[in-house]
């Protein structure tokens, strides 16, 4: 998976690429807990281009959530595409992240 | 109806995963299943699979081996029959509590998922120990 991070200001969008599976989920929970933490408010995942998401990506998206909630900021999911939305259905994660 | 059955036995670590979806995600293909059940069968496989390589053997290795079997229903139809077997520590993974997703992101923890997955995309989950060996079987079928 490809991770790309675009900062302008106070807001981080991070595009993913390719699937977001249990090799690639935990560089991306540390990329963003090193990221996030530097005075970010506003968290955009763009997920245009992720076609695959296992458990573990879901935990590090879960884990961006929680730490946006903590720093009182928002996370926004974008470009989501059909089969991983389901997979955001069926685990209820549709109901917990905001979608644009 | 033809039938076909392969093979492929890796040590179970994380680094095989690629090897086994490729495996899994190859055949799936030759049978012609559609692109969006071998991606939905592919998530459920890993999710398997890395348990397996997570806690099996733990601390050692061992080997996991997948067999699959493919067959026809129709001109378009048919399925696909996976069985992951181990024979590291005996573990029900079906037997673990299912989390609840009606919380918040704050009160959720943040596992407890794969489990879930895999029952919601595939058509068929088993679990059995025999001769000393875990066994898991995954069927997908497809119109």
């Amino acid at each position: 998976m490809e991770m790309t991070v675009n900062k302008n200001g106070a807001e981080l969008t991070m595009k993913l690429s390719g699937r977001l599976d249990t090799l690639a989920a935990p560089s991306m929970t540390e990329k963003l807990d090193e990221l996030l933490a530097d005075g970010v408010s506003k968290f955009v995942l763009d997920m245009g281009d992720c076609d695959y998401v296992a458990s573990s990506g879901l935990r590090a998206i879960i884990s961006a959530q929680k730490k946006m909630n903590s720093l009182q900021g928002t996370m926004i999911v974008k470009n989501v595409i059909g089969d991983v939305m389901e997979v955001f259905d069926m685990t209820g994660f549709s109901d917990i992240l905001t979608f644009e | 109806m033809e039938e076909t059955e392969k093979e492929l036995a890796v040590d179970a670590t994380l680094d095989n995963l690629v090897a086994v979806l490729g495996f899994v995600e190859s055949e799936a293909e030759k049978a012609g299943c559609p692109k969006k059940e071998t991606k939905q069968l592919a998530v459920a496989i890993e999710e398997l699979y890395v348990n397996v390589a997570s806690y099996a053997y733990m601390p050692a290795t061992g080997i996991c081996i997948v067999k699959l079997q493919t067959g026809v229903e129709s001109d378009t139809g048919g399925w696909i029959r996976i069985l992951l077997k181990d024979h590291g520590k005996k573990f029900n993974p079906l037997l673990q509590e299912p989390p609840d997703i009606s919380l918040s992101a704050d009160d959720r923890p943040v596992g407890g998922l794969g489990i879930l997955m895999v029952k919601e995309l595939v058509d068929r989950l088993e679990y059995m120990y025999e001769n000393g060996e875990n066994i898991l079987s995954v069927e997908k079928h497809w119109q």
